[in-house]
């Protein structure tokens, strides 16, 4: 087996990441953006080694941007879409999971709606990696990595700085792997939403809470706004409608202005215009989100590679 | 009550008698004749059998009046060989089982099935607590007349709350018109529904539904009102939050018939044994904060919490290992409840007649049964423990079917060495006698 870089076994989250790992993760990251913008997009890193994304809920960035990166990188890649069923999807994920161990892959990328799913399946797969592409509403390591990318970018270093998170924080794995993250790297996390949209004692996490959008914009360096799923807003009374949504928060030019000149705006997509974001904000000048997309490969080339590029070991 | 030179078929000798019934907790000896407990004090005679008791505790053998066992219709999760098994490693010679088999125990019928299977084992007492709704559907009740006369005990829709309010209150007035006691697993779904653990610090962290402390609050405060109304007995069961304990104290100052009961789960553990996704450490209610297991044990040891009883729900692991939120809620019980439970003696929380109390003569007090002491010419089901012992539990060694238990790999101090039942040693370190 190849022996793997940064002593990473797995991504199962922020939560198992010190601050060196995610920048060894992060400036592996930027050495590769440069490929995937040459007119020949290969190397030969994962030459010899087989990656399975195994999605068991639909993605398509997530999905694509792995993919991508494991074949840039030469590495056999294997998609694989298995549908939850809704009973017995347990004994389904274990099989699965054992099923596709058994073919000797390197690396299991898995995205499922369970939190914990890696940390589960790892204590029946021995000799695979497991890299959590998203489980739940628990953890999302590889977008946290692919945004400290992009804003290493635009912002050098990011300690001292203030993200503000807007939307729906009771479901999103990208909120909690920002609010770990945040400890770590040391930038500051404001959350954004009603009550119906916050998790208990969130504050916890050592964040500011807001309840209302305006009164966050002042300070802020990023605004980082959460998509809304649209059916749970209005069947889950979390929110009686899409319009008094966008109108408390909704990212507008107005809002944007209000936060100053110096503040960027990411989300980590899929977008629905016009709800938690406006068309003109997502497509202005100050928007990463295209950017996060294209990090997002290099993000996933550097996690690849960290699980099993290393040199092969006797 | 020195007897000379008489003989007898089983002596217990010189154990640390403890018999919370009869307020006996002394050196002594136990002897039994033919299937009855013939004396408690100095022996001296012969005996066909006899039990060096020196440095163990000798006490009635347990009872647990909160008990799954999955059979009919889920053996091969438990059923009542398996289960009688698993209760007497644990000292337990009576339980308590909750109606939610398939079929549901609604019918008279099922109630003499379950009690003349346990009786054919003959390992354990088996009292089955009746439905309180016909098929545990929540709408009509069920013949609750007949299925007492049939041997049931109490009633409880368990593992469901009886949740429409109008129905609750039926059912405690027709209950309690007949003096029977409704037993509650207090759950407001409305606010519960979807949840898997604890909501909280730990439920935010693992991004997992929480079910809100509020869910079990609610639901006893609804109902002590309507126990006040119409002055019914009603029985909490397994409480697991402050709000809860505190409630049911104030009812019972009040003069209220309102009990309640607690698992070892619940006073021993707390919601951060899930931070690890563990879904042994998964059932409902659900653990929650050490604000809350330290109310329980003020419960048990103000009296608040009469009962120690374990929830016992054994599943198959195949419904266990699929991730923590979608795993079966329920952890098994029977053969750690003693060690855990003598925890609280070692803290100093109840002596050990209050504790062993808790697990012999008050649940026999709740529900009329003539177990829970050693009387003289009361059956012989007795209890043989060391409390110093410690061993290491290992899930794949328990008699249970079920291999659900937080509690796997670590040490456990306090083991039952002898189980009697009807005068017969059924089960000795660590074997059954058939």
């Amino acid at each position: 087996m190849p022996k793997p870089l940064f002593g990473l076994k797995h991504i199962f989250g922020i939560a198992d990441l010190s601050r060196e790992q995610i920048m060894s993760l992060v400036n592996l990251g930027d050495d590769f953006i440069d490929i995937n913008t040459r007119s020949v997009k290969k190397d030969p890193t994962l030459r010899g080694r087989t990656v399975i994304n195994l999605f068991f809920e639909n993605s398509t960035r997530t999905r694509t941007s792995f993919e991508i990166a494991g074949k840039r990188l030469s590495a056999d890649v294997i998609n694989i879409s298995a549908s939850t069923s809704a009973t017995k999807k347990g004994e389904t994920l274990l099989d699965t999971g054992q099923t596709l161990a058994a073919m000797q892959p390197h690396v299991l990328v898995i995205r499922h709606s369970v939190a914990g799913t890696c940390e589960f399946l790892s204590e029946y797969l021995d000799n695979t990696a497991l890299i959590n592409a998203g489980d739940g509403s628990h953890e999302h390591p590889t977008q946290i990595l692919t945004d400290l990318l992009t804003l290493k970018h635009n912002m050098g270093d990011i300690s001292g700085k203030t993200m503000t998170i807007v939307g729906d924080i009771s479901h999103s794995r990208v909120a909690r792997s920002h609010l770990l993250a945040a400890k770590i790297m040391g930038y500051n996390v404001r959350l954004v939403a009603p009550k119906t949209l916050l998790p208990a004692f969130v504050e916890r996490y050592g964040c500011e809470v807001f309840y209302d959008l305006d009164a966050a914009l002042k300070g802020t360096d990023i605004l980082y706004m959460l998509r809304v799923q649209t059916e749970r807003l209005t069947t889950n009374c979390c929110f009686p409608s899409i319009r008094e949504y966008h109108e408390t928060y909704g990212l507008n030019m107005k809002r944007l202005k209000a936060a100053g000149d110096h503040c960027m705006v990411m989300h980590p997509g899929p977008m629905n215009r016009g709800v938690e974001i406006a068309t003109d904000v997502a497509d202005s000048m100050k928007s990463l989100i295209l950017e996060q997309v294209e990090h997002g490969v290099a993000i996933r080339m550097a996690a690849l590679t960290a699980l099993c590029g290393g040199a092969t070991e006797a | 009550m020195n007897m000379g030179n008489v003989m007898t078929d089983i002596l217990i000798k010189n154990g640390r008698v403890i018999d919370p019934a009869n307020k006996i907790d002394k050196v002594c000896d136990v002897w039994i004749e033919q299937e009855k407990v013939a004396g408690v004090g100095v022996f001296d005679g012969t005996a066909k059998q006899s039990i060096d008791a020196t440095g163990l505790i000798v006490c009635p053998g347990l009872i647990d009046m909160h008990v799954h066992l999955r059979e009919p219709g889920e053996e091969w999760k438990e059923d009542i060989e398996s289960g009688s098994r698993s209760a007497i490693a644990g000292g337990i010679t009576s339980i308590c089982t909750m109606p939610n088999t398939e079929p549901c125990i609604d019918h008279a019928g099922i109630v003499l099935q379950v009690i003349a299977r346990a009786k054919e084992i003959g390992l354990c007492n088996l009292h089955p607590i009746g439905a309180v709704s016909r098929n545990l559907k929540g709408k009509e009740l069920t013949e609750m007349r007949e299925l007492s006369r049939s041997g049931a005990v109490a009633f409880s829709d368990d593992g469901k709350p009886i949740w429409h309010a109008g129905v609750m209150r039926k059912a405690l007035e027709y209950s309690s018109s007949f003096d029977y006691m409704i037993i509650q697993h207090a759950e407001e779904t409305q606010l519960t529904e979807g949840g898997a653990i604890n909501e909280g610090w730990v439920s935010t962290q693992l991004g997992v539904a929480g079910m809100p402390v509020e869910g079990e609050d609610s639901m006893i405060a609804r109902d002590i009102m309507l126990t006040r109304r119409v002055d019914a007995r009603y029985h909490v069961a397994h409480i697991s939050s402050k709000g809860a304990v505190e409630q049911v104290r104030l009812a019972q100052k009040e003069g209220l018939k309102v009990t309640t009961e607690a698992a070892p789960h619940h006073f021993a553990l707390t919601e951060d044994e899930v931070l690890n996704f563990n879904a042994d450490a998964k059932m409902s209610p659900p653990l929650r904060t050490e604000e809350d297991r330290l109310a329980v044990v003020e419960g048990l040891r103000d009296g608040t919490i009469g009962v120690i009883a374990t929830d016992h729900a054994p599943h198959h692991e195949d419904d266990k290992r699929c991730g923590l939120s979608c795993a079966a809620f329920g952890i098994v019980g029977l053969e750690t409840m003693l060690p855990i439970s003598l925890d609280l003696e070692r803290a100093g929380v109840l002596s050990m007649s209050d504790l062993i109390a808790k697990m012999t003569s008050n649940p026999a007090a709740l529900l009329n049964l003539p177990e829970g002491s050693m009387s003289e010419g009361s059956i012989a089901d007795i209890c043989i423990f060391d409390p110093t012992k410690t061993w290491t539990l290992d899930r794949g060694k328990l008699f249970s079917k079920g291999r659900n238990t937080p509690w796997h790999g670590r040490t456990m101090t306090g083991q039952v060495q002898y189980t009697l039942k009807d005068g017969r040693v059924v089960f000795e370190k660590g074997e059954i006698h058939d």
